[in-house]
């Protein structure tokens, strides 16, 4: 079970609504997916919210909806989108992204942090896309945030857990849940993630862009809980030699 | 103005002459490059790069879903008024034509706009000709505050104003400027604009620089495609946006690849200009994959201009930005006649249409993609 915000959910993969054809094949990705957890832009919900066709069809799976503030290039931007999304949805979970930077997408961590702080006093639960920096992860949670979404690449890039070394150190130090936001763009480097600790991960490009974004759907869903039965169960260690013997510390045995 | 000063350092003959004389292997290499540089961009748009067409095609679908997912957003042009103090001579605009002239009170801006938002639009461009002392600050102003809660982005095409004033329009809830310059050869930009504020090149070309310092999130950029050498204007065009996202890295690029059309006065170019300058079909579709495969994260925008069957076609292959059912003369939303447009469009479709066939290429159109950011400055 993943817990965030002493609420329980039984999937540990959260998934996307952007980038899909149509409705109906988002809806039956999420649903393949087995997702409780989906993102939502608000700059892309319509104005009247009841004529929103994504938001309908999210409605008729009984996900837990997450807005995203998507577009928001400062704290001030972001904190406007935050109190729009729970003005229209009702929704005190908020998935914070602020990216000034028009052609990769990163994340502010200045303004995130800003924004994280402001929101978490004001009883959201926010979960904010940052970089795979783990004295950032530390300061997020220490301003009250539910999660952290660290990314594993360049959002939409589908490369994989390139930040993996700093992923662990962030896994290592956290107490609340770390979910792998960014990169992931195949079932295995998700199930790579989740051996290697992380609560959760967030893939929308790798199943929305796919040729059969149902088929791909599913297969994140096994893969996803694969890795975390792997990680439950405790791997192995991996050594890059065989340890056959003990040819340095066999002189301690008595001789036979 | 760091990109207007890189960008008239450029040599334009020299592109010339490297574009003329790409060969297969620089097409090839450009093909394969993960990351292209302007040389490759220019090998793409050559002769040489005709037979790889199939392709580019290819690769530049494959990169626009990626980045943009299965998705086309909606735009329409709004037309606020045909007044002009320029002389242009492929524009129907142009200052000496015999039309009728019209500027929209703020009433009829807001008929238009219920005319527009009944269509199923919110994200709109307003354009009007360049006349300063008319149609400046004041009703720019005065638009955008009756209009702005109305529309979900907010988009214009005017004449070059200063830097201060887009930081008042910002202000007021203005997101994205398109400042075409045209042609990027001073010579030829001469040659067609005889009269007005217009003439002056440099102060279009700054224009970019002074957009991004306020800050605006969408630039606009373009050449009309047919008053020089097309090659090299595109070449120039593709730079132009490059050198945007270096220097203002917090605004988005937005690429049009307007072809010149006919219009009141201007017969197809008949007069002034020859249409062997015009880019075919085929060219149009080179230069649209190129654009793609160099820049991978601007919009790609098409206009009306184009065929239906054009428009169709290229769609998935690496627009991301479509305007419908366009209308160019001020007032043709709640009253549609022939009179006073701007230039003749091609794609005649409705809105109805058009989605149908956005939707039977497998795409989502988007009506809305902004949230209503107050006082972004």
């Amino acid at each position: 079970m993943l817990t965030l915000a002493n609420h329980t959910f039984t999937s540990r993969l959260l998934t996307g609504t952007g980038k899909f054809s149509n409705a109906t094949i988002m809806k039956n990705a999420v649903a393949a997916a087995q997702s409780n957890i989906v993102t939502l832009a608000m700059k892309r919900v319509a104005s009247s919210s009841g004529q929103d066709q994504t938001l309908k069809a999210l409605r008729e799976l009984g996900v837990t909806l997450l807005p995203n503030t998507s577009g928001a290039k400062n704290a001030q931007e972001a904190v406007f989108a935050a109190e729009l999304s729970y003005e229209a949805l009702g929704s005190p979970w908020i998935k914070l992204e602020i990216h000034p930077d028009q052609r990769y997408l990163l994340p502010d961590p200045i303004e995130t942090l800003k924004a994280a702080e402001i929101l978490a006093k004001k009883g959201f639960h926010v979960l904010p896309y940052c970089g795979a920096d783990p004295v950032l992860c530390k300061r997020l949670e220490d301003v009250g945030c539910a999660a952290v979404m660290p990314l594993g690449a360049p959002i939409g890039s589908n490369q994989g857990l390139q930040t993996k070394p700093f992923l662990q150190i962030i896994v290592e130090q956290a107490s609340i849940p770390v979910i792998v936001d960014a990169g992931i763009g195949k079932p295995s480097e998700a199930m790579a993630a989740m051996e290697m600790g992380v609560d959760a991960v967030l893939v929308n490009t790798a199943i929305a862009t796919a040729q059969n974004p149902v088929a791909m759907a599913e297969a994140f869903a096994s893969a996803v809980e694969t890795g975390r039965k792997a990680f439950e169960a405790g791997l192995g260690a991996t050594f890059s030699q065989a340890q056959a013997s003990s040819p340095l510390t066999a002189f301690l045995e008595p001789a036979v | 103005m760091k990109v207007a000063q890189a960008l008239i350092q450029q040599d334009l003959s020299h592109l010339a002459l490297s574009i003329n004389s790409k060969t297969d292997s620089d097409v090839e290499r450009a093909l394969n490059a993960n990351t292209l540089s302007l040389d490759d961009f220019m090998a793409l748009i050559s002769p040489a790069g005709v037979p790889y067409l199939e392709a580019m095609a290819s690769r530049a679908q494959a990169l626009t879903r990626h980045r943009f997912g299965n998705t086309m957003q909606l735009f329409v042009p709004l037309y606020l008024s045909n007044l002009c103090a320029n002389e242009c001579t492929y524009c129907g605009f142009t200052m000496s034509n015999k039309i009728k002239r019209k500027t929209l009170s703020i009433s009829e801006v807001l008929t238009e706009i219920e005319a527009i938002n009944d269509m199923g639009f919110s994200q709109v461009l307003l354009v009007t000709g360049e006349h300063e002392t008319k149609v400046g600050m004041d009703y720019f102003e005065r638009t955008l505050s009756a209009i702005r809660d109305k529309v979900s982005y907010l988009m214009m095409e005017v004449q070059p104003l200063k830097r201060e004033q887009y930081e008042t329009l910002k202000y007021q809830g203005l997101d994205a400027v398109l400042v075409y310059q045209e042609t990027y050869s001073p010579q030829h930009y001469a040659s067609y604009h005889t009269r007005g504020k217009k003439q002056d090149f440099l102060w279009r070309l700054e224009a970019s620089d002074r957009i991004g310092q306020a800050g605006i999130d969408k630039i606009g950029i373009g050449a009309l495609l047919g008053l020089g050498d097309w090659r090299v204007d595109s070449a120039m065009t593709a730079l132009h946006g490059k050198l945007i996202q270096q220097h203002y890295w917090q605004s988005r690029v937005s690429i049009a690849f307007p072809r010149l059309r006919s219009c009141e006065g201007n017969d197809t170019g008949g007069n002034a200009l020859t249409n062997s300058k015009l880019p075919n079909e085929r060219d149009l579709l080179q230069l649209i994959c190129a654009h793609r495969l160099f820049n991978p994260q601007a919009e790609l925008s098409l206009s009306t201009r184009e065929s239906a069957a054009f428009r169709d076609g290229v769609m998935p292959l690496g627009i991301t930005s479509m305007s419908a059912a366009s209308q160019t003369q001020p007032g043709g939303y709640s009253e549609p006649s022939q009179a006073l447009n701007q230039f003749d469009i091609d794609d005649n479709r409705s809105v109805p249409d058009v989605v149908n066939a956005i939707a039977a290429r497998g795409l989502e159109p988007v009506w809305k993609d902004w949230m209503p950011f107050k006082a972004r400055a």
